[in-house]
């Protein structure tokens, strides 16, 4: 029987999340203090160590990361953290930036130090005002009491566009530019925030840090699956009968989130799909529910683990309605910088909501399955590369739903 | 406070025309045509780019919107949790369609993706203050509460 194990949460409802005091009690920044008696290189050795991969959806070792920053030559280098959440069906780093604030800040501190930083952003979303100001509360604090030293953190807030989720496009809106993805390469962690090497972490993965410093990197690469240890924080939604969220390590397997965390299927119907790690993230029919949810496992499977959201639809779902609904979503986010992605999007939304309507023919199908392999690798960024999963998953999964719609 | 002195607040921010312009909604809950002329020279960016900036982020508007904006998220777990019966409820209480305001000058409804509250789907918020696992039933309370 799998079990929750919290170590992002481990604060979560224990401690008043607006009182550093009781953060300190609980130990919390020992393990800034513990990393500021490390060299950088030991300290960066001990995060890669660990195998701590990115909880933002790329899943890059965190540590080596680090390294490509701390190796750049600048007179200023930047942390920022990426708390523009925005996956539908996400909200863990809410649940962390609102209980726990203070492992955030500790989290971007020992960076800045193992990096040569000494300026932070925190980019959250607009969709979480107070959230900002718990944020902004909590780094007040943290400077009276002097625990950041000569790091300072500053919020910014997002304004309502998915794409700013990609760390380039994060970084053009910071500059306060619209949030278009810029080319890769050069990669932040050489050329980013207003051209100086930069570190994008997700709050996740930031929260993750605290803790791997204080305990070691062995104890952590040996929790869940190895190549993508640690533990992930899951959102469930949809027709799940326990609408919440759960941390559990990375070898839980998909059907376990479900039904035993989950507790199955609400009023008693039957499990049709499950899409997991967003909107952008495949549907997952019944035959993979034993996959693990660590980041090579969900690949493997032609899926992706993504933010961790997990979206359950029952038997009595129609799978081509709510792609079209997803395709629509797809649409309205491209920011139209390139063209695959632009045109691309607006042409399954047109597509989805013909079939969806009725008056879809086989042809149409064929089209999809064109149009969403050639966006797959021609789209610009991940926004453009992931759009099509929901559709093509479908298709390849679900056929049935869309053979019942056509003509 | 008007937008000048909002704008000369941030004029020194690197970057800052974005928390700018998030100032300015808080008091106008729009962007003004003036302001974001005003906006780029502060900040040494051409007028386009300002009007760039106003246009590309979802939660910003250049039409002038009314006191309470009710946005409706319209993402995938708020759609299968009934977003589309809560769309009608709010377009019959106010009797205008999404996208449009009240004559009273007191409601405007718009769409949204994700708020980030999907434990308690569907979701609504009212300037930017989350309702949760709304129904139809729930929608006139909700809007007398605001009136």
């Amino acid at each position: 029987m799998a079990e929750e194990m919290r170590i992002v949460l481990r604060n979560y409802g224990k401690i008043d999340p607006l009182k550093i005091d009781d953060y300190i009690a609980v130990g919390g920044y020992n393990s800034l203090n513990k990393a500021r008696s490390m060299s950088n290189p030991d300290l960066i050795n001990e995060v890669k160590a660990s195998n701590l991969r990115g909880r933002g959806g790329a899943g890059f070792n965190c540590g080596m990361k680090w390294n490509f920053a701390y190796q750049a030559q600048a007179d200023q280098k930047y942390v920022i953290c990426n708390a523009d959440e925005g996956e539908p069906g996400t909200y863990k780093d809410r649940l962390i930036m609102e209980n726990d604030p203070h492992t955030l800040l500790e989290g971007m501190a020992i960076c800045a130090y193992a990096i040569g930083a000494t300026q932070g952003f925190i980019y959250c979303r607009g969709e979480y005002p107070s959230v900002a100001k718990t944020l902004k509360q909590a780094i007040a604090q943290a400077k009276e009491k002097g625990v950041l030293g000569d790091f300072t953190i500053e919020v910014r807030l997002g304004a309502g566009a998915y794409v700013c989720g990609e760390e380039t496009a994060l970084i053009e809106s910071i500059e306060g530019k619209r949030g278009e993805p810029r080319i890769k390469p050069p990669f932040p962690p050489v050329i980013g925030l207003w051209g100086k090497p930069t570190i994008v972490n997700n709050v996740e993965t930031f929260a993750n840090i605290p803790v791997i410093v204080e305990k070691g990197s062995a104890w952590y690469a040996a929790i869940g699956t190895p190549s993508y240890p640690g533990t992930k924080v899951v959102t469930l939604t949809g027709d799940v009968a326990n609408k919440t969220f759960f941390e559990v390590p990375t070898s839980t397997t998909i059907r376990e989130v479900i039904f035993q965390f989950g507790g199955g299927i609400a009023n008693g119907k039957g499990f049709k799909a499950v899409q997991i790690g967003g909107t952008s993230g495949a549907f997952i029919p019944a035959a993979n529910l034993d996959t693990p949810i660590g980041f090579d496992a969900m690949t493997a499977i032609g899926a992706a683990l993504g933010s961790g959201a997990v979206f359950v639809l029952d038997e009595s779902r129609d799978l081509v309605d709510v792609t079209a609904r997803i395709a629509k979503f797809f649409a309205h986010e491209s920011c139209g910088k390139c063209a695959p992605c632009r045109e691309g999007t607006m042409r399954v939304h047109d597509l989805m909501d013909k079939i969806n309507a009725g008056k879809g023919v086989s042809a149409d199908i064929a089209l999809l399955n064109k149009l969403g392999r050639v966006m797959s690798y021609s789209c610009l960024c991940g926004l453009g590369q992931a759009a099509p999963s929901p559709v093509l998953s479908t298709i390849e999964h679900f056929s049935a739903d869309y053979n019942a719609k056509l003509m | 406070m008007d937008y000048q002195e909002i704008l000369a607040n941030y004029a020194d921010m690197p970057g800052g025309m974005i928390e700018a312009f998030h100032a300015i909604q808080e008091k106008l809950n729009y962007l003004p045509e003036e302001a974001i002329v005003e906006a780029a020279k502060v900040f040494g960016k051409p007028v386009s780019q300002a009007y760039g900036v106003a246009t590309f982020y979802s939660m910003f508007s250049v039409e002038p919107r009314n006191k309470n904006v009710i946005r409706i998220c319209e993402s995938a777990p708020c759609h299968v949790a009934g977003a589309a019966e809560v769309v009608a409820a709010l377009e019959k209480e106010l009797g205008i369609s999404m996208g449009s305001s009240t004559a009273d000058g007191l409601f405007t409804l718009e769409f949204t993706e994700c708020v980030g509250q999907c434990q308690s789907t569907p979701v609504i918020t009212i300037n930017g203050k989350p309702f949760l696992d709304v129904t139809p039933a729930k929608i006139s309370g909700i809007i007398a509460e605001c009136k």
